[in-house]
């Protein structure tokens, strides 16, 4: 290739049109010329004759025969000379054949198809393609391969499609190679040729390996080496950004039980539920574009069911607030008990209307997910969902500190007796901010039909994280909560690794305990001259 | 809510917990025994270990009272402190079944399937029923010391306490749930054949654990109102009223929260020692947090700040359950729930309180009453 590429730099006097056309004339031709040159050293002299479609006939008939021999033959007669074309063909072949008419074709097809997919449109599936190349195991795919990776544009594809190479050429005859191959690798980071350069490493131990084998041997142990080096801190990236997701979901709900409590001093253990409702809306709405609606439109069903979630938890908390909650201000672990109360009449009437498990389908943007690096790769539902909370944090931001409503709620979490004095209606702020933190508690739900199952256990997975949140960040303080919610829920994900999930929650309990002995108001906690605060 | 018991009903006090004593000591059982299975007052083998569970859950709730009802604590970990008493004596019970085993092993059967081939050394003091005994009631104390200890003293208080509590049964559940913990798993503990070489499936031997659930829970309520009754007993009142007037006043109050916390734990043990062998099982589902706060709905029912509304609450809710559940057993997670809703905001009193009311209003009808303003500040 680098020869190609000095004939190309040398070109810099033409115009551009004719430099990309002459450009890619001899990438065809050098390409054309190395494939031929493949098949010729594989050994199959019947395969460099004139006659483009005979051959592939009698291939296609040899594969039937009984023999095996003559099957293999036809295999890679077929392998070398045919194209995705005859994938029809084959499969009516298949469909018809023995059990070992089938297991010849198979890889045939597999290699076939791949191949082809090598130059879709979509960069998932040429990526796939590349990646079940190196599965197949055939070095017949090396030269596709080398051709696909220099036309790729996007960095991951071609990635895969480099790595499927040298992964291919390890097994190559040529040790000079082999040792390039192990050398790539190596330089890759891949992870996924681990156990092939062990196997290398291990024939280098052998008794009877050969120099070659031990060159080969110490090229694969710096090679393993390093892509486990970097595997580690891939892991490690992976798992911070894991702890972030989870801080996210724990911060969107404990900020709305934290505002609630900040404001009006009530514990609501029905925000799990509010936000089981919002992820039931979700559901609703979705059920509703796939009776009403075109299945094109299927995908619009997440954004309209964002304000469905909200509006729905919403008026939920409205009717709540103004129906239980307003008769317990001041009364701290009785609004606890009531709404928890609340909590299980709404979590069984989810059980008896909606059964035990409801899944909502991902619209198409959010399937999938990015590889930002090597070993690295990010779901998009999970950045989605902090990229949400981050929105409702500058959102309430923006409410809290730079509206009227929000100055009334500070001042009313401030001085309650006060606020009231100086003509501010009190109790319809409690009622808009419990109906808001409620509506938050919806889009949280929202948010969490992207990532699991909707169920009505659904809030009590989060509840008891939720309020631990709340507990470490201490009342009064935006900032304690998002602290709260980045140390827990990172600390989390940390733990999990090498405790399991029950004793990581465990341990967090014991850590929350043991930092509330430190700070007993949590993390920033609201100054004041109160003795009972 | 309760005020300290006046000399003039001391005796009245005293009369009626020797009349509840002889309604469930004698009565009771000699209507189980002696009347032919037919006749309508008989009461069945059935109901009578009913009733002996619903007992041993009376224990469970004055502890819960005690703590929450006088001291303004409000623990949702209860069930941690029955589990572990209930688990203790469990052990015991598990470790006599023996070669009746179904796999004829000496081990529990959860261990044959679970291949452990060795008793696991935690196990070894529950081969003798004082293990079970003791260890019943001091595991939960000792734990309830260190959890109490590190969240009192550093005047963790109020919500922050209920939340801590709630997320302590929430771990305990996971805990006990786990296979390697070799407790059973979820299966938790079950198929027992003998207490003290007595079967299990004779109702005489069910009749006199009964008998031994009534006994415990005189003792228990004996000691509930000896601690209220006391000069202690007032302060704890008086730190449920206002925490910073009895600092401001000398006192510790953390160490006597720490006690009563501890006190609470202990009847909680108590109660779960009781509780399984007469329900025959115990899993992690008794540990976890509803049935933790499933307590506290009993104590609001029946009225909290009052010995005796706990005790009525307790039985009051269970046979309701019982009942409830054998008609719509759907329903009752929406009764439970609108019972949360309802006592708390209308009836914060509970049952006992209401009648007292009554009783007040009948007595003097035109006398006003002036109470003091009592609430916490937010």
């Amino acid at each position: 290739m680098g020869g190609r590429l000095s004939v190309v730099m040398r070109w810099t006097g033409i115009p551009h049109t004719l430099r990309v056309l002459g450009c890619s004339f001899v990438l065809l031709c050098g390409l054309g010329v190395q494939s031929a040159w493949a098949a010729g050293e594989s050994g199959n002299p019947g395969s460099g004759s004139p006659q483009p479609a005979s051959p592939i006939e009698s291939a296609l008939l040899d594969l039937q025969s009984d023999d095996a021999e003559v099957r293999t033959k036809a295999a890679e007669v077929l392998i070398q000379q045919g194209d995705a074309s005859l994938l029809p063909r084959l499969d009516d072949i298949r469909e018809e054949g023995s059990r070992a008419v089938r297991m010849a074709i198979k890889p045939v097809a597999d290699l076939l198809k791949n191949r082809a997919n090598l130059t879709s449109d979509s960069p998932d599936s040429r990526r796939s393609a590349a990646a079940d190349l190196a599965m197949g195991g055939r070095a017949e795919a090396i030269p596709y391969l080398k051709q696909a990776a220099a036309q790729e544009a996007v960095w991951w594809v071609r990635y895969t499609m480099e790595e499927s190479q040298y992964y291919l050429e390890l097994t190559a005859e040529d040790p000079a190679v082999q040792l390039e191959a192990v050398k790539q690798l190596g330089e890759l980071r891949s992870a996924n040729s681990v156990p092939a350069l062990k196997a290398l490493i291990e024939a280098g131990h052998a008794a009877e390996a050969t120099d070659q084998h031990k060159a080969l041997a110490t090229a694969a142990t710096a090679a393993v080496d390093y892509i486990e080096s970097w595997g580690w801190w891939a892991n490690i990236i992976e798992t911070f950004f894991r702890g972030i997701s989870l801080s996210s979901i724990l911060l969107i709900m404990a900020l709305g039980l934290a505002i609630v409590f900040g404001l009006m001093g009530v514990i609501n253990m029905a925000h799990g539920e509010l936000m089981m409702i919002g992820a039931y809306a979700t559901f609703i709405t979705q059920q509703a574009f796939l009776a009403w609606f075109s299945p094109e439109a299927f995908d619009w069903y997440f954004p309209v069911a964002l304000p469905v979630a909200f509006l729905s938890a919403a008026a939920f908390g409205w009717v709540l607030e103004a129906t239980v909650i307003r008769f317990l201000y001041g009364r701290l672990l009785e609004t606890l008990l009531a709404t928890w109360g609340v909590s299980l009449i709404l979590m069984q009437a989810a059980r008896v209307y909606f059964g035990d498990l409801t899944a909502v389908i991902a619209p198409q943007s959010l399937r999938g997910g990015a590889q930002v690096m090597v070993g690295v790769y990010l779901p998009y539902n999970r950045i989605f969902i902090i990229v949400l909370s981050i929105v409702c944090v500058l959102g309430i931001y923006f409410l809290l500190f730079r509206s009227t409503l929000g100055v009334r709620v500070r001042a009313v979490t401030q001085n309650r007796n006060m606020s009231a004095c100086l003509g501010i209606p009190t109790r319809k702020v409690d009622a808009y901010t419990f109906a808001f933190a409620s509506g938050l508690a919806g889009i949280a739900g929202w948010a969490l039909t992207m990532v699991g199952n909707v169920d009505p256990g659904l809030g009590q997975n989060y509840i008891v994280d939720s309020f631990m949140v709340v507990v470490t960040g201490g009342v009064g303080k935006l900032a304690g909560t998002i602290w709260a919610a980045l140390g827990i829920g990172g600390l989390n994900k940390l733990i999990e690794p090498f405790s399991g999930a029950v004793y990581g929650k465990v341990f967090i309990l014991i850590g929350v305990i043991l930092f509330l002995q430190w700070r007993p108001q949590g993390l920033f906690a609201a100054k004041g001259r109160s003795a009972d605060a | 809510m309760p005020e300290p018991i006046p000399a003039q009903q001391d005796r009245r006090l005293t009369l009626s917990f020797f009349a509840a004593g002889l309604i469930f000591l004698v009565i009771i059982p000699l209507l189980n025994v002696l009347p032919s299975e037919d006749a309508w007052f008989q009461v069945s083998d059935f109901r009578l270990n009913q009733f002996g569970k619903f007992l041993a859950f009376a224990i469970l709730a004055l502890g819960l009272d005690l703590i929450w009802g006088y001291c303004g604590v409000l623990s949702l970990g209860q069930g941690v402190f029955f589990g572990l008493g209930a688990y203790c004596m469990g052990m015991y019970l598990a470790l006599q079944i023996g070669a009746e085993s179904v796999y004829g092993s000496e081990l529990p059967d959860f261990m044959v399937w679970t291949q452990v081939k060795e008793l696991p050394l935690f196990w070894y003091p529950f081969k003798s029923f004082w293990g079970g005994f003791l260890g019943a009631i001091l595991v939960p104390v000792l734990f309830a010391i260190v959890f109490g200890f590190l969240s009192f003293r550093s005047r963790i208080k109020g919500v922050y306490f209920a939340i801590l509590t709630q997320a302590l049964a929430f771990a305990a559940w996971l805990v006990f749930n786990r296979n390697e913990t070799r407790l059973g798993g979820t299966n938790g503990l079950t198929d027992f054949k003998q207490l003290l070489g007595f079967r299990l499936s004779d109702p005489s031997t069910q009749r006199g654990l009964y008998l031994v659930t009534v006994l415990a829970l005189g003792a228990a309520y004996l000691l509930c109102r000896y601690i209220v009754a006391s000069r202690a007993g007032n302060v704890l009142v008086a730190i449920r009223d206002s925490e910073s007037r009895v600092t401001f006043s000398g006192y510790t109050p953390w160490r006597y929260k720490l006690f009563v916390f501890v006190v609470a734990a202990g009847l909680a043990g108590l109660a779960g020692m009781l509780y399984v062998p007469q329900v025959g099982i115990i899993t992690p589902a008794q540990i976890g947090v509803l049935p933790s706060l499933e307590v506290v709905i009993w104590v609001a029912v029946g009225g909290r700040g009052t010995l005796i509304g706990a005790i009525v609450g307790a039985v009051a809710v269970n046979y309701g359950r019982s009942v409830l559940t054998n008609y719509f057993p759907e329903a009752w997670p929406f009764i439970l729930g609108g019972l949360f809703v309802i006592v708390v905001t209308m009836f914060p009193d509970g049952l006992v309180g209401m009648l007292r009311k009554a009783r007040e209003r009948l007595k003097a009808p035109s006398a006003p009453v002036i109470k003091a303003e009592g609430g916490t500040a937010p």
